[in-house]
């Protein structure tokens, strides 16, 4: 017997009409992750394309990779330096592993929990969109935050960020970045501030760990990190967003791959560069002169740029919309840094807020269309008469 | 007078089973049939019962909303089978071919002179009506309308589809002849497009507009066509007829018979001598795919039209009324192993660059019908506009179909399109939905609504 026969003889009390049918999209999703099934086209084309919605899932997490495993490396090598004692990359890894592996299994296993059981309840197949999702929420926390807060974020994330609205395609906000602003609103003390975003800073003392907007923030002028270790991702942060280079290489998968929409990132880049010249200019405090260029290599910027602002259910989903919500995306993640004190680090609520707007740009989009060919037929009965 | 219209936005699928440039002459078949599903919307009232003879060119049914429009017999013979499904809804009309065929002759002599009303009695009572469509909805043109223009393609970019420079390769003088007739039916503009660069004796033909056409598929969609060229607004009506459909109405008008001869392209990875043969309209397919070279015995699915846009027929079915092509393709009820994994599987080319498909654009694809995936809910945007060559937000007009909000899919261009223009999206879609089908019930509900 072959796998795929031991599969189908699994599968067939779950079949239709059999015992357990109800349970079918659970047995489902396990069976369509081994294989591509059987199906074949019954409308429309008779043949189609190569992709589908698990390709298009597995290639974005592909481009996560990198940035993961640079925060797993970075999150060991920041205890350690700090500390001052000696290390090798292999002890900076396995230290990092043994915080992050867990927030990561955590991740999944209660959000696919939720996921899997709304599947069964409403009848539909799992939706691949939480694999993406799953791996972004613990990679966008401290690397201190309790498993614990890391579980309700999920929960919150996948019930009133995606299921309230009618699951997958429909939510209007980021799920990940909702399960982040939950944790930062709910849990302040673990989320922000000086002690959280180094490993055991708060427990050991030799470790204090502050982001470089953090200090940028409280009106340090001198930052103890170059332009090097900026953008190689050398610096406290979450967990995987300090590296822009890293982060680089997934936004060329991403690109290359054609998943990801440049337009969006383009945008993001170009609105954020230009609001950050315009501040130098003006230069009224710590955050205002600090380099434009520093401001898209710190911070969440280009993670959040690269993986949040362009999933494509929570951005604008029209080809001109994408540029303005992307310009728009920069353009509120450094007002927010450097007019807001309490939030030094200000992407995560320009994403949201953009999110919130997305729906209102399309509409915008879509009437100036919808007013050209409202045009063209006044034109035309013209002609006739 | 000649324009210039490029397509950019759009997907060339290269398919094994290319019809070579050889034209057979099928043997005349011992049975064909009339489907009414090849007209949609059109509810058959029979005319004939089982065992009357007929005559090529005989009224088999008409419409039963628009009596006017008649389907005629395209052989002499005895009416072997009226075929019916649930609550006696006409399936299939099957038509025993005699050895002789007789042909009843229509007045068309001097048909220069005709009037408007008399070339439209004369496509009405002969049973060419039919090959005459409208846009918007799709469906067969109301005779009583008056279109804005009338749009002829001779380009066919579908994958592994017939070429009309071959399908009319021998029929210019019924072509002109029919495009002199046409010309009649509108105070507005014949359009003829054609491929850029073509061989086709077109720009010989007088006082008509002629469009060049170049780029990817879908560039020969005529509705694409229409859109760059005259836009269909709402309450207007542009008439559109197939390239080889215009040379049977030539014919008609030349002979005074309805004689619709079918060439048709037999296409597809599993036909070892893919080719094109001379045949009638609705004939039966099995001379044709033995001849073809196709092994019977394998697991295949047998579509009338292209391999987008085509309907799926068995294989001792009969040709369709308007398709040109034939096509055949493996089924696809297999499966694989870890088959979505980005990078692994390149047999089945991608609009995305995760195979490394790209690599080879040269490269023939042998395609099945495979889902290569299951249905999902919307996700990714922006991968329709990029195969979606017109003016209008293809996803937002989905979605309005779906929620059947007429004002809405009124205002994002529903009269503007077929199911045939969404097709490549029904191809390429990630969540792989099923643009046409959707489209089709959101036109459907336009004319129950709004007519």
């Amino acid at each position: 017997m072959n796998i795929r026969q031991i599969l189908d003889t699994i599968k067939k009390p779950f079949g239709k009409g059999e015992k357990f049918e109800k349970y079918a999209p659970a047995v489902n999703a396990f069976d369509t992750f081994l294989f591509v099934p059987n199906h074949t086209t019954k409308h429309g084309a008779h043949i189609r394309d190569a992709v589908d919605l698990k390709r298009t899932m597995i290639t974005v997490i592909i481009a996560l990779l990198p940035a993961l495993f640079y925060g797993i490396y970075n999150t060991g090598y920041q205890y350690y330096s700090q500390l001052g004692t000696a290390f090798s990359t292999m002890d900076a890894v396995i230290h990092g592993s043994l915080k992050i592996v867990p927030m990561i299994a955590v991740s999944y296993i209660v959000g696919l929990a939720i996921e899997f059981a709304f599947a069964i309840f409403r009848g539909h197949e799992v939706n691949e969109g939480y694999l993406v999702t799953g791996l972004l929420i613990p990679m966008i926390m401290p690397v201190d935050i309790p498993l614990w807060m890391v579980g309700v974020s999920v929960a919150f994330a996948v019930l009133i960020g995606k299921e309230a609205f009618g699951g997958t395609g429909m939510n209007i906000l980021n799920p990940a970045l909702t399960a982040r602003a939950f944790a930062f609103f709910a849990y302040p003390t673990y989320m922000s501030g000086n002690k959280v975003w180094v490993s055991e800073a708060s427990n050991v003392d030799g470790v204090s760990g502050e982001t470089i907007l953090g200090m940028l923030a409280s009106g340090e002028s001198s930052i103890p990190y170059d332009v090097s270790q900026m953008f190689y991702g050398g610096i406290p942060g979450s967990i995987a967003e300090t590296s822009t280079f890293m982060v680089l290489i997934g936004a060329l998968i991403l690109i290359y791959t054609g998943v990801g929409s440049w337009r969006i990132m383009i945008g993001s880049v170009i609105g954020a560069a230009v609001t950050g010249l315009l501040f130098n200019l003006w230069g009224a405090n710590e955050l205002m002169s600090f380099n434009w260029f520093n401001h898209l290599i710190v911070g969440g910027f280009a993670f959040g740029v690269v993986f949040m602002a362009t999933d494509p259910v929570s951005a604008a989903q029209t080809t001109k919309g994408k540029w303005i919500y992307g310009i728009l995306v920069g353009l509120f993640c450094i007002l927010i840094r450097v007019f807001n004190p309490a939030y030094p680090e200000g992407v995560m609520l320009a994403i949201l807020l953009m999110n919130v707007f997305a729906p209102t740009i399309d509409h915008y989009v879509i009437e100036a269309n919808i007013k050209r060919r409202v045009n063209r037929k006044i034109k035309s009965n013209l002609n006739v008469a | 007078m000649s324009n210039d219209i490029r397509v950019k936005n759009g997907l060339s699928i290269n398919l094994k089973g290319a019809p070579e440039n050889i034209v057979k002459k099928a043997p005349f078949p011992k049975t064909v049939s009339i489907n009414p599903s090849d007209f949609h919307l059109i509810t058959p009232k029979m005319v004939v019962k089982v065992g009357d003879k007929v005559s090529a060119g005989d009224v088999v049914f008409f419409s039963k909303k628009n009596p006017e429009i008649k389907f005629c017999s395209p052989v002499s013979g005895e009416i072997l089978d009226i075929v019916r499904g649930a609550k006696r809804r006409i399936l299939e009309i099957l038509i025993n071919c005699d050895e002789k065929q007789i042909a009843i002759s229509h007045k068309t002599s001097g048909f220069n002179k005709f009037s408007k009303n008399q070339i439209l009695e004369t496509l009405l009572n002969s049973g060419c009506w039919p090959f005459i469509k409208q846009r918007p909805y799709d469906i067969i043109a109301d005779p009583k309308d008056s279109p804005k223009s009338i749009f002829i393609s001779t380009l066919n970019t579908a994958p592994i589809s017939a070429d009309f420079e071959i399908v009319l390769n021998e029929q210019k003088e019924e072509f002109i002849t029919g495009i002199t007739a046409l010309k009649k039916l509108t105070e507005g503009d014949l359009n003829i497009c054609v491929e850029k660069n073509h061989n086709l004796f077109i720009n010989e033909i007088d006082n008509v507009k002629i469009h060049n056409i170049s780029g990817v598929h879908p560039a020969g969609n005529v509705g694409v066509q229409i859109h760059h060229i005259d836009p269909v607004n709402s309450g207007e009506k542009v008439w559109v007829v197939g390239a080889e459909d215009v040379a049977l109405i030539g014919k008609l008008f030349l002979t005074g018979e309805y004689n619709p001869t079918r060439t048709i392209a037999v296409s597809g990875p599993p036909v070892k001598y893919p080719q094109y043969y001379k045949t009638i309209v609705g004939s039966s397919l099995s001379e044709i795919i033995k001849d073809a070279g196709i092994d019977t015995d394998l697991n295949l699915r047998f579509i009338n039209g292209d391999v987008l846009t085509g309907r799926s027929v068995e294989k001792d079915n009969y040709l369709g009324f308007y398709n040109n092509t034939l096509s055949v393709l493996r089924e696809g009820n297999h499966y694989r192993m870890f088959g979505w994994i980005p990078f692994i599987n390149n047999a089945v080319p991608s609009i995305y660059k995760t195979s490394f498909s790209w690599l080879f654009p040269n490269k023939k694809y042998d395609l099945d019908t495979n889902l290569n995936g299951e249905e999902r809910a919307f996700v990714v945007t922006g991968e329709m506009e990029d195969v979606f060559p017109m003016d209008i937000f293809p996803m937002q007009l989905l979605k309005e179909c779906m929620s059947g909000n007429i004002e809405k899919m009124e205002n994002l261009g529903i009269y503007e399109v077929a199911p045939e223009d969404f097709a490549l999206i029904d191809y390429s879609s990630s969540s792989k939905i099923e643009a046409q089908k959707i489209i089709r019930d959101g036109l459907d509900l336009m004319i129950s609504e709004v007519g």
